[in-house]
C-alpha cells in the first residue's frame, strides 16, 4: 500500500516579519499506514510548522505533499478543507473543549458539518458515543469539561479527533498540560488506537514520551537530524500496572512507618 | 442567635435610628423652618391622603420602565451581535453610542418630546436609551471574548458563522450579558423618574411619580414630595427585582445551563 503521508523536499519560509524565517528547510518524509511517530526537536526547531502543514492548516512555501496519494497543492480552499476533514483528526495541548458543553456534544463537534452533514441525529450521537467508548468515557458521556480530569478531558479531545474516521491523527503537544501519570493514561488511549490501525504522528518535548511511540524524528533547524525506531519501546498498560504496584508498595511501607 | 434574624433584625434597627433621629431634627427646627424637613408622621399621612394619585403614577412609571427596558433588552442583542461581526464595524459605531450616553437625559428629553410627543412613549424611549449602553457594551464584549483557540477551532471543522455565534460566542456571552442586565435593571427606574420629570405628561390617566414630584414641589406640598421620593425608591427596589426575575424567567434554561456548568 502507498504511504499515507508523502512529502518531498518541503520548505516553509515565514515572510511576515522584518527578515523571512526559514521554519522548514527541506524535509522529506513518507508516513505509512499504522505507524506511531513521535517528532522532537528543541523550542523553535519547527516541529509545530511541520504539523501544521501535515494538517494541510497551512500550505508549504516549496515542494510537495501527497495526502492518502492526493496533491494538496491542486486543491483549492475549499477542497482543502474537506480533504482535512476526511483524513485527519487533530488534538491539541490544550484540549479545547467547549466549557459549557457536556463530553459527548464536544465530540459531536465536527460532525456538524462536512461529510457527515447528511447523517440524522441519532446516528451523529451513535458515532459520538462509541469514540467516548474507545477512549474509555462513555460512562461520563453528559459530563461536563470542568467535572473532568486534565487526563480525561484530553481523551474526550482524542474522541473529537477520532470522530471523523481520520486516517491520521495529528497531536501538537498533547501531555504538554498534562502531569507524567496522567500522561501514561493519554499515551496508552493513543496505543490502543494505534493498535487498532489509525496512524499517529505527535510533537512531544520529552524523551519519556517518545518512548511510547514507534518511530521517533528528531528536528533540529527545519531539517530532520534523526529518525530510529524508538528504543525501549514502553506499553503503556505495563507501565500503569507498575505505577499503580509502585504506589500500593509506597501505601504500605508508609502504613507499616506509621505503626 | 440565627443569621438569617439578625440580618432582618439589623436593618429594622437601623431604620428605627434613623426614623428617630429625623424626628428629632424635626423638633428641633423652628417652626417656621420645619417644613423643610415634614415629621416622619407627616410624610406618611402624605402617603396615605394621596394614595391614588401616588398609585397610579406609579403604575405609569413602571409601565415607561419596563416598556424601555424591554426594548433596550432586545435591541441591545441584535446591535451586539452585529458589532462582534468586526472590528471595523466597532469602531465605525462606538463614538456614537458613547454620544448617545454622554448626553444628559433632560437634554434629550424635549427632543424626545417633539419627535413622540410627551408621556409613556417619551418616558419608555428615554429609559430605553439609558438603560441600553451597558447592554449593548457588555454584550458585545462578551461576543468577541471567546477563547481564540476555540475560534481557530470552529473555523478547522470548517463552522458556520451561525454555527459559531450560537455554539461559542453566545454561549461565553452570557455571563457578560447578565452583568450589563443587572446595571441595565438598577437604572432603567431611575431613568423613568427622570425622564417622567422631564418629559412626563398629565394627558390622560396623568403622569408618573417624577411628574408627580415636580407638580408637588411646585405646589410646596413637601410631605407630599417625600412621600412621592419615598414610593420612587421602593419602586426602584421591586422593578428591579422583577426585572431580574423576568429575565431569570425567560432565559431559565440557558441561564441554567450555565450555572450548571460553573458549578
Ligand atoms: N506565524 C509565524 N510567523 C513567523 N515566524 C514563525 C511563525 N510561526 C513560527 N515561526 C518561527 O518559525 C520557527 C519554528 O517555529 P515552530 O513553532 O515550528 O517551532 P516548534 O518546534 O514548534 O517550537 P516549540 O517547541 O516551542 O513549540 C521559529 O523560529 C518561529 O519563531
Ligand atoms: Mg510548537
Amino acid at each position: 500500500m502507498s504511504p499515507v503521508v508523502q512529502i518531498k523536499d518541503l520548505h516553509k519560509i515565514y515572510e511576515s516579519g522584518e527578515v523571512p524565517v526559514h521554519a522548514v528547510r527541506g524535509v522529506t518524509l513518507d508516513i505509512h499506514r499504522g505507524e506511531f511517530i513521535a517528532l522532537m526537536g528543541a523550542s523553535g526547531s519547527g516541529k509545530s510548522t511541520l504539523m501544521n502543514m501535515l494538517g494541510c492548516l497551512d500550505r508549504p512555501t516549496r515542494g510537495t505533499y501527497l495526502l492518502d496519494g492526493i496533491n494538496i497543492d491542486e486543491l483549492d480552499r475549499n477542497e482543502l478543507a474537506d480533504l482535512r476533514n476526511q483524513k485527519l483528526g487533530f488534538v491539541f495541548q490544550g484540549f479545547n473543549l467547549l466549557a459549557r458543553t457536556t463530553a459527548l456534544e464536544n465530540v459531536e463537534l465536527p460532525m456538524l458539518y462536512g461529510r457527515h452533514r447528511h447523517q440524522s441525529m441519532e446516528q451523529i450521537r451513535e458515532r459520538a458515543m462509541h469514540c467516548l467508548e474507545i477512549v474509555g468515557l462513555a460512562n461520563r458521556f453528559d459530563h461536563f469539561p470542568n467535572q473532568l480530569s486534565g487526563g480525561q478531558q484530553q481523551r474526550v479531545a482524542i474522541a473529537r479527533g477520532l470522530v471523523n474516521e481520520p486516517q491520521v491523527l495529528l497531536a501538537d503537544e498533547p501531555t504538554g498540560n498534562l502531569d507524567s501519570k496522567t500522561s501514561v493514561e493519554v499515551m496508552g488511549v493513543f496505543q490502543k488506537l494505534n493498535d487498532q490501525g489509525i496512524t499517529i504522528v505527535m510533537v512531544t518535548h520529552e524523551l519519556d514520551i517518545a518512548r511510547y511511540c514507534k518511530r521517533n524524528l528528531v528536528l533540529r533547524d527545519g531539517v530532520v537530524v534523526r529518525d530510529a525506531p524508538a528504543e525501549d519501546r514502553v506499553i503503556a498498560e505495563h507501565e500503569m500496572k507498575r505505577l499503580k504496584e509502585a504506589e500500593a508498595a509506597a501505601k504500605l511501607t508508609s502504613a507499616a512507618a506509621a505503626n | 442567635m440565627p443569621r438569617t434574624l439578625l440580618k432582618l433584625l439589623l436593618p429594622a434597627l437601623t431604620g428605627l435610628v434613623v426614623l428617630a433621629v429625623w424626628q428629632a431634627v424635626h423638633e428641633f427646627l423652628s417652626e417656621e423652618m420645619r417644613f423643610l424637613l415634614p415629621s416622619p408622621g407627616a410624610v406618611l399621612q402624605a402617603l396615605v391622603d394621596h394614595r391614588a394619585t401616588l398609585w397610579r403614577a406609579t403604575l405609569n412609571t413602571t409601565e415607561g420602565a419596563l416598556l424601555g427596558f424591554g426594548l433596550a433588552v432586545v435591541v441591545s442583542v441584535l446591535l451586539a451581535v452585529a458589532l462582534s461581526l468586526s472590528p471595523l464595524v466597532r469602531t465605525s459605531l462606538y463614538p456614537y453610542l458613547m454620544a448617545l450616553q454622554m448626553t444628559p437625559l433632560p437634554v434629550l428629553a424635549p427632543i424626545c418630546v417633539i419627535w413622540v410627543g410627551a408621556g409613556l412613549r417619551s418616558v419608555a424611549l428615554l429609559t430605553f436609551v439609558i438603560a441600553f449602553f451597558p447592554l449593548v457594551v457588555n454584550t458585545t464584549q462578551g461576543l468577541i471574548s471567546t477563547d481564540r483557540n476555540l475560534v481557530e477551532l470552529f473555523r478547522l471543522y470548517r463552522a458556520r458563522p451561525w454555527q459559531r455565534l450560537f455554539l461559542l460566542q453566545v454561549p461565553a456571552a452570557l455571563p457578560y450579558f447578565f452583568t450589563g442586565l443587572r446595571i441595565a435593571a438598577t437604572i432603567a427606574p431611575i431613568g423613568a423618574v427622570v425622564a417622567d420629570m422631564n418629559a412626563g405628561s398629565s394627558a390622560g390617566d396623568g403622569g408618573g411619580l417624577g411628574f408627580q414630584a415636580v407638580i408637588f414641589a411646585s405646589q410646596a406640598r413637601y410631605p407630599a414630595l417625600f412621600a412621592t421620593a419615598a414610593t420612587t425608591c421602593l419602586l426602584g427596589f421591586v422593578l428591579n427585582a422583577a426585572v431580574l426575575a423576568l429575565a431569570w424567567l425567560s432565559l431559565h434554561h440557558w441561564h441554567d445551563s450555565y450555572e450548571r456548568a460553573d458549578r
